[in-house]
């Protein structure tokens, strides 16, 4: 049975990937994102990380860009393409392991709740709604400013957060496969709960669970540099946002320094528009009805 | 339609409920208690813990501090400010006014413009206008707001005022002072309006693509109808509907807007004194913030469905 089950599902992946090299914003996100994480994971061998540090700083405050600091010094005299070099794994690292932790918890109500019903199903409903409606931020900051400051605590204001939306998604695919006949034998045949989700409603929910991801990580992403701007990141890791918030406190803007003001920035909107074209592409193969030809 | 009516309004309560208890919690998490955060990274003594624990009552029984902040909650008050030393309640007062103004005036802005640009595009789908401005509204979302902010103030100069709501050497009386606040306001508006319409037009622009193949227009074009009245009369209104709930759930991400762009421009509303909060941590005036912002959020949400109910006719009639 296993062999025809993953004969069908590598037929049906190979279609996708045929379907989405088609849409060519989906194929531009996916370079740009190859780049970027490959980029990012090359900056300890390729650049020296002393750089980073504030007391081994080399250069001038406030220097424009030159042929020596490509995107000039911050006010401290640090290369700021490097502490953007460096700043791409904090804000990827972040942004996808709240990603990972939000869709994990969103996939785990949303499947109980329509698996289970009844007065359980109902309480997750109205927790969920209650999450989809708080503004999140807000949230995240208080949560973000009770916890000690660290990685571990943004990855856990940003997941706990915003993970109602994918529950309400997963929750809908799960009651339209659940209604279908197969689940129906399989449950006269003796499957359990563990056997029906694990074997039947996981594989058809998680394609949809992946598009999800691929957008929830965009949110995360501008989501890590705010809270960061904010000053509840991790003091001790330069990521995107902490440079945005010193550029802030140390007054880039009447500095007229926009070298120190454009990389972080462009960089966040880069990878964020990158996820979402990736995003919408695979939406539109997998739902058809959002294709051009119809 | 009445017991529907109440039981949304039940739920608006449950939610705001939810808030209190929440934010009551929420900052008793981390095992010991309040002071622990409040005094993360400064030298204090077991005695000056001790004080500060029975200056704020965290030295009482949880339940009898959980019964004590419900009830001054219902009393309007909030507690006391570490570091301005006055009311959170009055504080909050001060503050809700500006950022009404901001956040109502954007939110106006960005849902017409946001409305007009998803139905126009929509219409013409795929149309060089379709595809700018479908991308230029992704480029928007995609930046954080406080950087658009930086970049405006920089990019303007001294042509806009960079923070505050209003200069001191304004002269009294309503049109000078009205002035000098619109002045200060065109750059966080702006951001403001930039970062949030996209969502309103893609909302509007993929529902009214719902309506676009829908037997009734044909009928309406059957009947003769031009194109432009088709779409104002019959194709509009339809996908509306769904684009009015989505605008209110979203009303949390211009909250979160209004949060950096306050902070980044410096203007006095409840974004700025939350952002204000954080340096101590200042717990009690952080907590009001908390409970007023999701509170309201939370509470104009209820409104927006109910207005849902009066607006859809199928609705109503069931």
């Amino acid at each position: 049975m296993t062999s025809i089950v993953w004969q069908r599902r590598r037929a049906a992946v190979s279609s996708t990937w045929r379907e989405f090299t088609r849409n060519r914003g989906g194929l531009v996100g996916l370079v740009v994102l190859g780049v970027v994480v490959v980029l990012a994971l090359l900056a300890p061998l390729v650049t020296d990380a002393t750089g980073l540090d504030v007391t081994k700083a080399a250069g001038d405050r406030w220097q424009p860009p030159s042929g020596e600091y490509w995107f000039g010094t911050d006010h401290t005299g640090r290369s700021v393409l490097l502490l953007t070099w460096w700043g791409s794994r904090i804000s990827l690292l972040i942004g996808l392991t709240a990603t990972v932790l939000s869709v994990a918890i969103g996939t785990l109500v949303g499947v109980t709740a329509a698996h289970f019903g009844g007065w359980a199903s109902a309480g997750l409903m109205w927790v969920t709604n209650f999450f989809l409606v708080l503004p999140s931020l807000v949230l995240a900051i208080a949560l973000s400013t009770v916890l000690p400051r660290g990685i571990g605590t943004i990855v856990l204001a940003i997941g706990v957060t915003s993970w109602a939306s994918s529950a309400r998604l997963v929750r809908a695919q799960t009651l339209s496969v659940e209604a279908r006949p197969f689940i129906e034998r399989a449950k006269v045949l003796g499957g359990g709960h563990a056997h029906v989700i694990g074997r039947h409603v996981l594989p058809a929910v998680l394609p949809l669970v992946f598009v999800n991801t691929t957008l929830t990580v965009a949110n995360a992403i501008v989501a890590e540099a705010t809270l960061s701007f904010l000053g509840l990141g991790d003091p001790s890791m330069v990521s995107w946002g902490s440079m945005l918030r010193a550029a802030n406190l140390h007054g880039a803007v009447s500095q007229r320094a926009w070298w120190f003001l454009l990389p972080p920035g462009l960089g966040v909107v880069v990878i964020v528009l990158a996820f979402t074209l990736v995003g919408r592409a695979l939406e539109t193969v997998l739902n058809p009805r959002l294709r051009g030809d119809r | 339609m009445l017991r529907h009516v109440a039981g949304k309004l039940g739920g608006a309560v449950a939610g705001v409920a939810a808030v209190v208890v929440l934010g009551f919690f929420l900052f008793r998490m981390i095992p010991g208690d309040p002071t622990v955060t409040m005094t993360r990274g400064r030298q204090v003594d077991e005695a000056q813990i001790a004080e500060l624990r029975a200056l704020h009552g965290y030295d009482r029984p949880i339940v009898e501090q959980f019964g004590k902040y419900v009830g001054g909650l219902l009393r309007g008050d909030m507690g006391t400010s570490l570091f301005y030393r006055r009311t959170v309640a009055e504080l909050i007062g001060e503050r809700v006014g500006p950022t009404l103004l901001l956040v109502g005036t954007s939110t106006l802005i960005a849902v017409t413009l946001g409305l007009w640009l998803g139905i126009r595009g929509a219409w013409r789908r795929d149309s060089l206008f379709d595809r700018t401005s479908t991308g230029v509204a992704l480029l928007g979302w995609a930046m954080p707001a406080f950087w658009l902010g930086m970049l405006l103030s920089m990019v303007t100069g001294d042509l806009f005022p960079s923070g505050g709501m209003r200069f001191s050497s304004t002269p009294p009386g309503f049109w000078p002072q009205a002035l000098d606040v619109a002045h200060h306001m065109v750059l966080p508006s702006l951001t403001l309006i930039a970062v949030v319409y996209a969502q309103y037009q893609l909302v509007m622009r993929s529902s009214l693509l719902e309506e676009m193949n829908a037997d009734y227009l044909t009928t309406a074009r059957a009947k003769g109808l031009r194109d432009d009245q088709v779409r104002r009369r019959h194709a509009v209104p339809n996908a509306l509907l769904p684009t009015v709930t989505l605008v209110f759930l979203h009303i949390g991400l211009v909250v979160t807007g209004a949060i950096t762009v306050e902070t980044v421009y410096s203007w006095p509303g409840l974004g700025l004194l939350t952002y204000e909060a954080l340096a101590g941590p200042d717990l009690p005036l952080l907590q009001g913030t908390f409970v007023v912002l999701a509170g309201s959020v939370i509470v104009m949400n209820v409104l927006a469905d109910l207005l849902y109910q009066v607006l859809d006719p199928r609705v109503r009639a069931s």
